[in-house]
C-alpha cells in the first residue's frame, strides 16, 4: 500500500485544507482553535512517521518517493521546528492582525512542500516541492499586504526564486537529456557509465548547484537573503531561516551526494569556493548592520559556508557533519528570532540592535537565553554552535581541505565580534526601553527550553550525533 | 565518601560552578549580605575540597593522579578524563584559593549586579580548574574557551570606562589563538583516532608537522601567557578590569597558557620545541628586559602591575625552554608565587582605587602617612615583586637565573637583569605613592584598611613570606614530574623511518 506510507503528507494536506474552510465557521475571537488545529496536525504527522518508520529504505509510487530514516529523522525535526515556530508567532501575529487561518494553512502547506523534497527521489517529486514550499513562502512574506516593505521584499523574492528554480530545472533538464532519467539512482548509475567530463553534464550541475545555493542562500546566490530577512514580518522571517533549510539539506543529499556523486571532484570545488566566500561576505557584512534581523541575515549566511565545509567533505562523515550543523543552526535561529518576537509588542519590532541594550537589567532570564543563543552562533563551547563548527571543521579537513579549515576558522572570528557586539549591548550598556516584556507563559517556557537545550546539547552532543549519523549511514549506503 | 574519594577532581571542579548557579538562584541585590555569605561559603567549601588533591598526592609518582575516565562523546571518541600531577595542582589550590579571595575582596566594593559577579567569579574558578586537570583534548579546549565567557563579562559590566574595548580586545585575541589549537587538535584527531592527550604523547610525528602544531599551541599560549610580541590586549584588560577580575587575570588566567605549554605544545612537540627554543627564550628575554623598561615609565599603577606580570611571565617561558630540572621548577614556582604577589599588589590598588576612585600615580604620595598599616603590606608585596630573598618572589627567579648560567651565560646575565629593573619600577613606584610629604587633601582624608582588607592581605603576606623562606611543599610536588617530563622532552618522537611499511596510523 503506498498510499500509507505517505500518511504523514496526506494528514497535512487534508489537515491544511480544512483549516481553510473550518476559518470560513469561525468566529474571529475563536480562531485559536485554528491555531490548536496546526498545532495539532504536526502532532499527527510525527506520530505517523514515527510509526511508519523502519530501518529500512523503501521507495514508493513508482520510486517517486523515498522513505528512509533520513527522510523521517528530517521530517521529525521539521515538524518540531514549525511547531515551535508557531508558538512563538501566536502573539506576535495577533498583535498585528495576521492571526488568520490563511496564516496557518499557508504554513502547514509550506511544509508539505518540504516534506514532498524530503521524500523525493525523483527531480520532479523534488522540484514540485520546492514550488510549492516557495509560492507558500512568496506569499507569506508579503502576507502583512499594507506594508511596501514586506511588498517589496516578496516581490524581490519571487523575482529571484523564480530566476533560481528556472536554473534548478534547467540543469535538471540537461542531467535528464545525458542520463536519461530524472530517477536519483539511475542518474547516479548512468552517469557513472558516462565520460564524467561530458560538458553538458557538467552544464548541468552548475545550474544545479547554483540553484541549490540560491535556496541556501550562499554567496554568489546571497543577494534576497538580507532584503527578505528585513522586510518580512519578523514570524515569517523566523520560518524562512529555519525549518526550509533542512528540506534544503535533503534535496542537497540527495542531488549531490547521490544523484550526481560520480561528479563529486566537480561539485567539490563549486562547494568550496561558495563555502568561503560565505563565510568571509556574510560575516563581514554583518559587522556593519545595525538591524538585528538583517545582521541574523548574514550570520545566515555565513553560517551556510559552514555547512558547505561538511558537505563538500563529499563522504559520509561530512554529510553527517553538516546535518548536526544544520540541526543546531535551526535550533539557534528559532531561539534568535524568538528573541526579537519575545521583546517585541504591539506597534513596536524589536529588530533594532539598540532595542536590545541593557536587556539583563530589564530581564536578567531573556539576556542569558539570548548569550547562550549568541555564543552558540559564534561557536563557542559549551554550546551546540562549537560542535557544529567542530564537526564539519573536522570533516573537511579529514577530506583534505587543510587550508580552507584554517581560513574558515580565521573568519570565525571576525564572526565572533558581532556576536560579542550583542551579548556587549545586552550586558554593558544602559537601557533605553523600560517596558516590561509580555510574553504568553507558553511562548516564554519554550524559548527557554529552546535556548537551555543550546547548552545541554552542547553539554552532551552525542544523542544528536548519533542521530544524524545513523540517518545518513543508513540511508546512503 | 567513596564518591567523593574517587571524584576529587569533578568534585574540585563542579562545585564551585555549582556554587555559581546557586548564587544566581538566589541572590540579588536587595538580598546584598545573604549573596555574598553564600558565595563566600560555596567558595570557601570549593576551596576546601580541592585540599586533598594536595594531602594525598603521591610526591614519588611523575604520571597523572587522581584519574577519573568516563567516555563523553563517543562518536569522536572523546573522554570526559582528568588527572593531575606536579604542575598542575599547586595551580589548582593556587585557583581555588584566590576564588575566595576574590569574594572576600568583592565584598563591599561591588554594589551592582552583586549575586552575577559572584556567580562569574565561581563558574570562571570551575572552569579554570577543569583547564588543569583535562587530559583530553576537546574537554581542555571547552574549558579553556568557556572561561572566556565569565571573563567577557567581568571585565565589560563592572570594568572600567574604556571597559568594552578592553574586554573585546581579550576575547578576540584569545579566541584567535584558540581556534589554531583546535585545528591543531583536529589534526592530531585525525592522526590517532582519538582526543587522548596520553595517546597524543606516544604519537611519532614529523618534524614538519611538529613545526606547524607548535606553532598552532604557540599561538594560543603565548597569547594567554602573554608573551612578547602578543601581549598588547593584557594593559588593557588588566587597567579596565574590576579588582577581582585584574587579580584572576593575573594570578590564574595567564597561568593557563604557561601550564598549556608544559601540558601540550612542549610534550606533543618535543623535537619543535627543541627546534625553536632560541626563539622562545629569545621572546622570554625581550619580554623580561624590554616590558620591564615599558614598566618603569607607566603613570597607572594597574598599568605598571600589568606590565611587571608580561615581564615576570617571561622568566616562566625562560624556565621551559631551557630543558633543565632546575629551570622547569623555578619556573612553576614563578607562576606560584606571582599569583600570590600579583593578586596582593592589584589588591592594593584595588583598596587605594575605592578611596580615591584614581589609578594614576601622580594623583598619590605620601599615604603612608593616613595609611601606615596599609603600606606596611604595600611595601612588602613591593619588595616581593622586586624579588627580595626571603619572599616567595625570589625564589622562582633566582632558580631560573641558576639554570641560565649553566645554560648560557648572557641569557642568565640579561634575565638576571630583572633584580634590577624590578626593582627599579617597583619600588619607584611605592616610593612615590607611599612616601614623601601627603601629596593633596584626598590622601590626608585617606583612611586606613579595616578587618576585612586587613585579614586578606595578612593571608598573603604569610604566604608570601611562606614560601619564600620554605618553599619545599611546593617543590617536593614538582620534582617526580618534572624529571619525567624532561625525559620525555629528551626522547624525539620524529618517526624512525625504516623499510617497513608503518602500520595502523
Amino acid at each position: 500500500m503506498d498510499i500509507l506510507s505517505a500518511l504523514p503528507e496526506l494528514t497535512v494536506l487534508c489537515m491544511a485544507m480544512l483549516i481553510l474552510i473550518v476559518d470560513l465557521f469561525i468566529k474571529p475571537q475563536n480562531r485559536f482553535v485554528i491555531y490548536g488545529l496546526a498545532q495539532f496536525t504536526l502532532f499527527a504527522a510525527a506520530v505517523f512517521t514515527f510509526q511508519s518508520h523502519t530501518p529500512a529504505v523503501s521507495y514508493m509510487f513508482s520510486n517517486m518517493f523515498v522513505d528512509d530514516t533520513l527522510a523521517d529523522v528530517l521530517k521529525l525535526m521539521t515538524y518540531l521546528g514549525t511547531s515551535i515556530m508557531l508558538v512563538y508567532t501566536r502573539q506576535y501575529m495577533q498583535l498585528r492582525n495576521m492571526f488568520r487561518g490563511e496564516y496557518y494553512a499557508m504554513v502547514l502547506f509550506s511544509m508539505l512542500g518540504m516534506m514532498i523534497m524530503i521524500s523525493g527521489q525523483n527531480m520532479l517529486t523534488i522540484y514540485m516541492g520546492l514550488e510549492l514550499l516557495s509560492l507558500c513562502l512568496y506569499s507569506l512574506v508579503a502576507f502583512d499586504r499594507d506594508n511596501p516593505r514586506a511588498s517589496e521584499a516578496a516581490m524581490k523574492y519571487f523575482v529571484l526564486g523564480a530566476l533560481a528554480s528556472g536554473m534548478l530545472l534547467y540543469g535538471m533538464s540537461m542531467i535528464y537529456g545525458m542520463t536519461g532519467s530524472l530517477n536519483i539512482t539511475e542518474i547516479a548509475n548512468a552517469i557513472s557509465d558516462l565520460n564524467p567530463h561530458n560538458p553538458v553534464l557538467i552544464m548541468g550541475l552548475v545550474f544545479v548547484v547554483a540553484g541549490l545555493a540560491f535556496k541556501f542562500g550562499a554567496v554568489p546566490f546571497q543577494m534576497w537573503v538580507p532584503d527578505v530577512y528585513q522586510g518580512s514580518p519578523t514570524s515569517i522571517t523566523m520560518l524562512i531561516g529555519s525549518v526550509p533549510k533542512f528540506a534544503a539539506f535533503a534535496i542537497t543529499i540527495r542531488l549531490l551526494a547521490q544523484g550526481l556523486y560520480p561528479l563529486a571532484a566537480d561539485w567539490q570545488d563549486m562547494l568550496l569556493i561558495m563555502a568561503l566566500l560565505s563565510i568571509t561576505i556574510g560575516n563581514l557584512s554583518a559587522i556593519a548592520q545595525s538591524n538585528l534581523k538583517r545582521m541574523l541575515a548574514y550570520s545566515t549566511i555565513s553560517h551556510i559556508g559552514f555547512l558547505l565545509f561538511g558537505l563538500m567533505s563529499a563522504n559520509l562523515n561530512g554529510f553527517a557533519s553538516s546535518m548536526f550543523y544544520i540541526s543546531a543552526y535551526v535550533l539557534m535561529t528559532l531561539a534568535g528570532f524568538g528573541m526579537i518576537l519575545l521583546l517585541s509588542r504591539q506597534g513596536f519590532e524589536a529588530d533594532k540592535l539598540e532595542d536590545l541594550k541593557g536587556l539583563n537589567q530589564r530581564s536578567p532570564w531573556a539576556a542569558f537565553m539570548m548569550m547562550i543563543t549568541m555564543f552558540s552562533m559564534a561557536g563557542i563551547p559549551p554550546t551546540v554552535g562549537f560542535y557544529a563548527k567542530f564537526t564539519v571543521l573536522q570533516a573537511a579537513w579529514q577530506a583534505g581541505f587543510t587550508w580552507p579549515v584554517v581560513v574558515a576558522v580565521l573568519l570565525a572570528v571576525i564572526g565572533a565580534f558581532y556576536y560579542l557586539r550583542i551579548v556587549k549591548l545586552m550586558y554593558f550598556d544602559e537601557p533605553t526601553d523600560l517596558n516590561a516584556i509580555q510574553a504568553p507563559v507558553d511562548m516564554q517556557l519554550v524559548l527557554s527550553v529552546n535556548c537551555l537545550a543550546l547548552l545541554l546539547i552542547g553539554l552532551l552532543p552525542q544523542v544528536l550525533m548519533n542521530i544524524c549519523g545513523l540517518s545518513i549511514v543508513t540511508s546512503l549506503q | 565518601m567513596t564518591v567523593f574519594n574517587q571524584h576529587l577532581l569533578s568534585f574540585a571542579i563542579w562545585l564551585p560552578m555549582l556554587a555559581g548557579v546557586i548564587v544566581l538562584m538566589f541572590g540579588s541585590d536587595q538580598a546584598a549580605n545573604r549573596t555574598r555569605w553564600v558565595a563566600l561559603v560555596g567558595s570557601i567549601v570549593s576551596f576546601l575540597v580541592t585540599i586533598p588533591l594536595y594531602t594525598r598526592f603521591q610526591l614519588d609518582v611523575g604520571t597523572f593522579q587522581f584519574q577519573e575516565l568516563a567516555t563523553w562523546i563517543p562518536a569522536f571518541n572523546i573522554h570526559y578524563h582528568l588527572g593531575v600531577d606536579g604542575f598542575s595542582v599547586p595551580l589548582i589550590l593556587l585557583t581555588s584559593f584566590t576564588t575566595v579571595l576574590v569574594v572576600v575582596a568583592a565584598w563591599e566594593v561591588i554594589t551592582k549586579s552583586i549575586a552575577q559577579y559572584m556567580a562569574a567569579f565561581l563558574i570562571m574558578s570551575g572552569l579554570m580548574i577543569g583547564v588543569f586537570s583535562a587530559l583530553d583534548g576537546i574537554l581542555y579546549y571547552v574549558f579553556w574557551e568557556a572561561m572566556l565567557i565569565p571573563m567577557f563579562l567581568v571585565i565589560g559590566i563592572w570594568g572600567g570606562p574604556n571597559r568594552v574595548y578592553a574586554t573585546v580586545k581579550f576575547f578576540l585575541y584569545t579566541l584567535l589563538g584558540s581556534l589554531l589549537m583546535l585545528v591543531a587538535f583536529i589534526y592530531l584527531y585525525h592522526q590517532t583516532g582519538s582526543f587522548a592527550l596520553t595517546d597524543y604523547y606516544d604519537l611519532p610525528i614529523a618534524m614538519n608537522a611538529q613545526i606547524w602544531i607548535f606553532i598552532a599551541f604557540f599561538m594560543a599560549f603565548a597569547v594567554k601567557i602573554p608573551m612578547w610580541p602578543v601581549h598588547t590586549w593584557l594593559p588593557d584588560a588588566h587597567v579596565e578590569a574590576p579588582t577581582g577580575g585584574s587579580i584572576v587575570l593575573a594570578a590564574i588566567a595567564l597561568k593557563l597558557g604557561g601550564y598549556s605549554f608544559l601540558r601540550f605544545a612542549m610534550p606533543i612537540a618535543p623535537d619543535a620545541a627543541h627546534y625553536f627554543s632560541n626563539v622562545m627564550i629569545t621572546l622570554s628575554l625581550i619580554a623580561v628586559v624590554y616590558i620591564a623598561f615599558v614598566a618603569l615609565v607607566q603613570k597607572d599603577m594597574k598599568k605598571l602591575i600589568a606590565y611587571s606580570s608580561i615581564s615576570h611571565m617571561g622568566f616562566v617561558t625562560l624556565g621551559f625552554f631551557m630543558f633543565s630540572q632546575l629551570g622547569l621548577e623555578g619556573a612553576v614556582v614563578q607562576m606560584i608565587s606571582h599569583g600570590f604577589i600579583s593578586s596582593a599588589m592589584f589588591l592594593c590598588v584595588g583598596v587605594l582605587y575605592d578611596r580615591m576612585h584614581s589609578r594614576q600615580i601622580a594623583d598619590y604620595g605620601g599615604v603612608v602617612n593616613t595609611m601606615p598599616m596599609f603600606a606596611a603590606f604595600a611595601v612588602l608585596f613591593a619588595m616581593a615583586n622586586s624579588g627580595l630573598p626571603g619572599t616567595s618572589g625570589f625564589v622562582g627567579e633566582f632558580m631560573v637565573i641558576l639554570a641560565a648560567v649553566k645554560f648560557n651565560f648572557w641569557v642568565a646575565f640579561l634575565a638576571a637583569t630583572t633584580l634590577i629593573f624590578g626593582a627599579a619600577y617597583t619600588l619607584w613606584m611605592t616610593k612615590r605613592v607611599f612616601y614623601g610629604e601627603v601629596a593633596n587633601a584626598h590622601v590626608a582624608e585617606l583612611k586606613d584598611i579595616n578587618a576585612r582588607e586587613f585579614s586578606m592581605l595578612a593571608v598573603l603576606a604569610i604566604l608570601v613570606i611562606g614560601f619564600g623562606v620554605y618553599p619545599e611543599p611546593i617543590t617536593a610536588l614538582l620534582q617526580a614530574t618534572s624529571a619525567e617530563f624532561l625525559t620525555h622532552m629528551q626522547t624525539s618522537k620524529l618517526p624512525i623511518i625504516s623499510n617497513v611499511p608503518a602500520v595502523g596510523i
